[in-house]
């Protein structure tokens, strides 16, 4: 590789930090936009504290609703950055580089969403903390049998897990905005995040380590989030829930929704900030194939629940069965079936269906087919209690719709925020697959600049060592 | 030791509801109004659940009254974060209203389903408020509650027993439904006992329990000659 076609280390930076330098309306807009969102959230949240959980449209048998549903949905959107990215570091596959600080900031965010739902689905909000091991006059402590008590240790961990895993790699990042700022608050912003990064070689080593060890770390407890979130279903003997596969079966669908968001967000970034020389075709395509993987996996888990369940011929878990295949529910059940198997099995399948519009397009329809698959196993299953007289029904009512609405608004108001704030691509990684690129391994390098040699190398990551 | 348990003759039950009406008025349940029972929030402890056999014209009515069956090995117990519900030494399955945070898990894994919920604050309007019974706390919204067996009327039979220097008697102690049932298709009363009259029902032939498959072992046995019961434990 000649030294003409490799760019500087100022040169990269420039380019990306560029991107961020230049103001652009369409990212303010949106955050605003997402931002008046995000106040309907807050006013359907207040009205129900100050009402009454009974403004919902939860009841008897159905005593969980939307709200448990978009916890489920949020939590497993969460698995998009942290899983993957940590999967990606280990795995030392270069391509992950222009990929991973997007999908780690949509972990942070969407957990920081997903956590508060079991908080608005509760009756008495106030006293939440109830469900925390603290030391008090009382002398209780919550009930460690419960896995609803699991799921507060498990989302507590991640959350702080994801935050570090999305804060280290930004130090180096947050010390180059914090060089280019011009003295006043912006600085003393950046200044603080940098956490007086001057990047010596030590500073450098411990950075790596710390990154290398928490991705590994990251990856059982997100394993194990997921896993706890099925629990609340698969420990209970409620016809339709009590099932082994639950554990994982959630994590695959998590990691799936979670590829859909980071497919959206990528195709997004890559159209309106320009992004087209990092977020190569190429990451697209590897993308897209972890996507339609987990595809087919994700349809192997559904049709074995499914066998398993129909096979076994017990009367409570046929009836739930029979709502769900042929009754009430099948309508959005075999709609999940087409948006999450079907449609992406027939567009990922070739390598122009792994091009960005289609993959965000089939991110959409699986987005769709998974929250639809969250509603197809908390819904159903609770309609349909084993004493036939107290068979029900539920609708949600505009609360319920207006949270879950309104919880988009605030996680996309967090991201474009986070994405006009900070470096969306991590700069230092880049110029460290450049490095590497130099050194004659594969990296995430701009196409126009990837010598053939280089690109077409048969070891994946061989240059990372 | 003391397990409280409860029989009902299923096979004497006219379902006539006295028995729903005074659970109500003894235990200070609200009262939904018909808009919120059209949404499934009638808040009844005790239910009578109707079920029908044969072709119109020949159409037969059986009744069920179903309540907390106050399981041995209640699945309520466990998924409750905050020990709200749990089991108490006399085997009842109590409620702690003010522990209680609203997850409603418990209600989702009671087999039975026969858990109810406050959605909103109760609102007793004058003069109803002069009813409420003193013994009873009223519950607030976003708790759960459900049938406890008249646990104050239990508490009451102890402290009457206690200061007449003697054991509670068997029959000393009368739940409302008990009380208000004109046929006498519900006694109560320890089942430990085997000389109590719940003891004996619970020894009939015609003795089952609800779902006994799921071996959540009930404090309540129901009794019925008909072909449609389930075999007994």
């Amino acid at each position: 590789m000649t030294a003409e076609s490799q760019p500087s280390a100022a040169a990269l930076d420039g380019q990306l930090l560029g991107r961020l330098d230049r103001r652009r309306p369409g990212l303010l807009v949106g955050s605003l936009a997402s931002g008046a969102l995000a106040l309907v959230f807050i006013y359907c949240w207040g009205y129900q504290i100050a009402n009454g959980i009974g403004v919902t449209g939860i009841n008897r048998p159905v005593f969980w609703g939307f709200y448990i549903i978009n916890f489920v949905f949020w939590i497993g959107i969460s698995h998009a950055g942290t899983l993957i990215s940590a999967i990606l570091r280990v795995t030392k596959a270069e391509w992950r580089r222009p990929v991973t600080r997007s999908a780690e900031a949509i972990t942070l965010f969407a957990l920081a969403i997903g956590g508060l739902f079991p908080l608005i689905h509760l009756g008495r909000v106030a006293i939440f903390y109830y469900m925390i091991p603290y030391p008090n006059s009382r002398m209780l402590w919550p009930n460690f049998r419960s896995p609803l008590v699991w799921d507060i240790a498990a989302i507590t961990t991640y959350i702080i897990g994801s935050a570090l895993y999305l804060f280290l790699p930004l130090i180096p990042d947050a010390a180059v905005m914090r060089d280019r700022a011009a003295a006043g608050l912006k600085k003393r912003f950046y200044a603080v995040l940098a956490l007086g990064w001057r990047g010596t070689a030590q500073q450098w080593h411990s950075l790596e380590w710390g990154i290398r060890i928490l991705a590994v770390v990251i990856i059982p407890v997100a394993v194990s989030v997921h896993t706890i979130v099925s629990w609340d279903f698969a420990m209970t003997q409620t016809p339709g829930w009590k099932s082994t596969i639950f554990g994982p079966y959630f994590v695959v669908g998590a990691i799936f929704s979670g590829i859909a968001v980071l497919m959206i967000a990528m195709a997004l970034l890559r159209r309106g900030l320009s992004l087209e020389r990092f977020l190569t075709d190429r990451v697209f395509n590897n993308l897209g194939l972890l996507f339609v993987t987990m595809s087919l996996v994700w349809g192997y888990f559904t049709f074995a629940e499914h066998l398993t369940v129909w096979y076994s011929g017990d009367l409570f878990e046929k009836n739930v069965h029979h709502v769900l295949l042929h009754g009430d529910f099948a309508v959005p059940f075999w709609t999940m079936v087409v948006v999450n198997l079907v449609i992406p099995v027939a567009v990922l399948s070739f390598p122009r269906g792994r091009r960005p519009l289609p993959t965000a397009l089939v991110g959409c329809g699986v987005l769709v087919g998974m929250w639809l698959e969250r509603f197809l196993i908390v819904v159903p299953a609770l309609s349909t209690p084993r004493l036939a007289y107290s068979i029900g029904d539920y609708m949600p009512s505009w609360v319920e719709l207006g949270i879950m609405i309104g919880a988009v608004g605030v996680f996309a108001c967090l991201y474009f925020t986070f994405t006009q704030l900070l470096p969306i691509v991590s700069v230092w990684e880049m110029r460290e697959g450049w490095r590497h690129a130099g050194s004659g391994g594969e990296s995430g390098q701009p196409s126009e600049a990837a010598p053939t040699s280089a690109a077409a190398s048969p070891v994946p990551g061989g240059g990372a060592a | 030791m003391t397990r409280w348990g409860m029989a009902i003759d299923l096979d004497r039950c006219t379902g006539c509801e006295a028995c729903v009406v005074a659970c109500a008025a003894e235990n200070n349940i609200q009262t939904v109004g018909e808009e919120q029972a059209r949404e499934g929030r009638a808040m009844h402890w005790l239910r009578i659940e109707r079920y029908y056999e044969g072709e119109f014209p020949n159409v037969r009515t059986r009744f069920m009254p179903v309540l907390c069956q106050q399981c041995g090995a209640a699945p309520c117990e466990p998924v409750c974060p905050v020990y709200a519900t749990y089991r108490n030494p006399e085997g009842l399955n109590a409620m702690v209203y003010s522990r209680c945070i609203g997850t409603r898990f418990c209600a989702n894994n009671c087999p039975y389903t026969v858990r109810v919920f406050n959605w909103f604050d109760a609102e007793f309007p004058a003069p109803l408020d002069s009813q409420l019974n003193p013994d009873v706390s009223v519950r607030p919204g976003g708790v759960m509650e459900k049938c406890t067996f008249c646990v104050q009327r239990i508490q009451a039979g102890k402290d009457e027993a206690a200061q007449e220097d003697r054991e509670v008697a068997d029959g000393d102690i009368r739940t409302a439904c008990q009380q208000s049932c004109p046929t006498k298709a519900i006694t109560f009363g320890d089942l430990e006992d085997p000389d109590s009259e719940v003891s004996k029902w619970a020894e009939s032939p015609r003795a089952f329990s609800l779902l006994g498959d799921l071996d959540t072992r009930p404090g309540v046995v129901y009794l019925s000659g008909s072909e449609w019961r389930e075999p007994a434990e």
